[in-house]
């Protein structure tokens, strides 16, 4: 059920992006979402691609700083409000997010947001006995 | 635990004081009349050879620098004819002429005979096979291990520096038991060989001799940690007679000095006054065997103390600590001193981060600055910002207690950092633009 996120280290220099999507690029993996945290001199690229494993092999063999956490990703209604109805279940239940980001689906009214909380099986749970939908890993690999 | 010369390492105090006066005022003898350089500076201070009756003499001797072999480059320092000369080595001149050292077969002999007991204190024997890493030629490190190799009987692969990916594989296939190269360079062999996949298990090695640059305790604990290894500790330079001045045994508590060969002393650098044992400073050789190319009181910059109990080998050989920086690296940043290996001991607190840094000193404005660029490792790593920037910030801390300067910590991506198939380039001083 839970998602496999790949973490890249990456030093603020010109080119390192590009080069970390052009070597998933050329083994044929397909990313189906990402985003980055910067800082002045590096920053952490997060990536959910559809081989985790294949993935992060290669980016080690490419002497890059890689490393694997699960993460959730759940489908909000894509309406004002959406986003807050979902978060205020995780607080009422204590639940505390380290970072999140949206990605496209193919769903027209459905918002894709994927989350890092430290307990991520709980926090499954949690959501999901409040009706929330969180999507399967193969669901969101395959995006 | 095996010597390979009991009785010269094994000796009591007074034997070897015996032995080492005796051959200190024939050295001085040979010098006084054979190299005009030295009679000259002995003369200059109203010194004659008879005054040196005893090693209790040895501090009335000037001392002899870097410079004065220089100044007398290439051979004016040398005590016999070249008609007896039967090797030469020269130094690397990183800051100035290379200088020249020489032996002759006695010369040989002598310095295969200490490479044969540093080897012995590796646990070495005519069934052991020598896998011979330092790069032959010019630089001591090769021959003298060969040759010191060969006088036990051992098996010498004498594949020499470079070509990584080679060496591994000749490691495993001809069963190399003992590894001989600069530690950096060790560390090196060890992640080509976890790239190539190949196990510590494969490998035949029960220990190694490095040296010819400083290292940390940690250096030492990650090589014998991930190739499963006796690592120890060897000490020497080429003014002296090259690797083979020093061993540690397998008690790796200080180096033995093969004083019968090289009286050590320590000294304040400052003030070139003689330092009691135990206290810290410079290190000085007086080599009073040989023949060729004899120093006097030969400051070598290296930061060492010296502790003369008998040691749990067995062996009665004065002990030198670890060398842990030299008083000419030493970098003066905002007019602090600061030693590189000073850096490294705080960055190995932090037990994740594998010992891969540099320093970028340069100067903005009128004010010197201090980067430390740090290899991210996988330990290391976090998908989290807030975790990143905590180690930056713990490191900036403890570098500040230690050094009192402030330094910016620059975390890099894996193998950025330069590797060096020798010594490792610590740092960058874009100060003073060469």
């Amino acid at each position: 059920m839970l998602v496999k996120q790949l973490s890249v280290f990456l030093e603020n220099k010109l080119g390192r992006l590009a080069k970390v999507t052009r070597i998933l690029g050329e083994k044929n993996i397909d990313i189906s979402a990402l985003s980055i945290a910067d800082t002045t001199d590096f920053g952490i690229l997060r990536l959910i691609v559809n081989k985790p494993e294949e993935a992060e092999k290669i980016l080690q063999e490419n002497n890059f700083a890689v490393n694997c956490t699960n993460v959730i990703a759940i489908s909000v209604a894509d309406e004002p409000g959406g986003l807050a109805k979902v978060l205020q279940i995780l607080d009422n239940a204590a639940i505390g997010i380290e970072y999140m980001y949206a990605f496209v689906g193919k769903n027209k009214d459905e918002a894709l947001v994927i989350l890092r909380v430290e307990s991520p099986v709980k926090a499954t749970e949690v959501l999901e006995r409040n009706k929330i939908r969180v999507l399967t890993a193969n669901e969101v690999y395959n995006l | 635990m095996e010597c390979w010369d009991k009785k010269y390492e094994c000796m009591s105090r007074d034997e070897m004081t015996a032995v080492q006066s005796e051959r200190l005022v024939n050295t001085v003898n040979r010098v006084y009349n054979n190299v005009p350089s030295y009679q000259k500076k002995m003369q200059l201070i109203g010194l004659e050879p008879g005054d040196i009756k005893s090693i209790a003499d040895l501090d009335k001797l000037p001392f002899t620098t870097k410079q004065d072999l220089r100044d007398n480059y290439p051979y004016g320092l040398f005590a016999e004819p070249m008609s007896n000369v039967v090797r030469v080595h020269a130094s690397s001149g990183t800051t100035g002429k290379q200088i020249v050292v020489g032996y002759t077969r006695k010369d040989l002999e002598s310095w295969a005979d200490v490479i044969a007991r540093t080897l012995t204190c590796a646990g070495a024997n005519k069934d052991s096979f020598v896998h011979n890493a330092y790069g032959y030629g010019f630089f001591t490190g090769a021959l003298g291990i060969h040759y010191g190799a060969e006088k036990i009987g051992a098996t010498v692969i004498p594949i020499s520096g470079g070509n990584t990916k080679r060496q591994i594989q000749t490691m495993k296939d001809f069963g190399s038991t003992i590894l001989a190269c600069t530690p950096s360079y060790a560390l090196f062999l060890i992640e080509v060989m976890e790239e190539m996949g190949i196990q510590k298990g494969e490998l035949q090695l029960k220990s190694g001799v490095f040296g010819a640059e400083p290292w940390s305790l940690n250096m030492r604990s990650e090589i014998e940690e991930r190739l499963g290894i006796l690592a120890i500790d060897i000490y020497g330079l080429s003014e002296i007679i090259g690797p083979g001045v020093s061993s540690e045994c397998s008690c790796k508590s200080g180096l033995h000095v093969f004083e019968d060969h090289f009286i050590p002393e320590i000294i304040n650098p400052e003030t070139g006054k003689v330092l009691p044992p135990g206290e810290k400073g410079e290190i000085v050789f007086s080599t009073v065997t040989k023949e060729a190319f004899p120093v006097l009181r030969y400051r070598t910059r290296d930061i060492s103390a010296l502790n003369y109990e008998k040691c749990i080998c067995g062996r009665t050989h004065v002990r030198m600590n670890r060398v842990t920086g030299r008083s000419d690296d030493m970098l003066i940043i905002r007019g602090v001193n600061v030693f590189p290996s000073q850096i490294e001991s705080v960055l190995l607190k932090f037990s994740e981060v594998a010992p891969h840094y540099q320093l970028i000193v340069d100067r903005v404005g009128n004010l010197d600055s201090l980067e430390v660029w740090v290899e991210m490792t996988p330990a290391l790593f976090s998908d989290e910002v807030k975790q990143l920037e905590d180690i930056e910030r713990r490191i900036r801390e403890e570098l500040d207690f230690i050094l009192g300067i402030s330094a910016k910590i620059k975390l890099v991506e894996p193998k950025t950092i330069e590797r060096s198939e020798g010594k490792a380039k610590r740092v960058i001083d874009k100060r003073n633009p060469v």
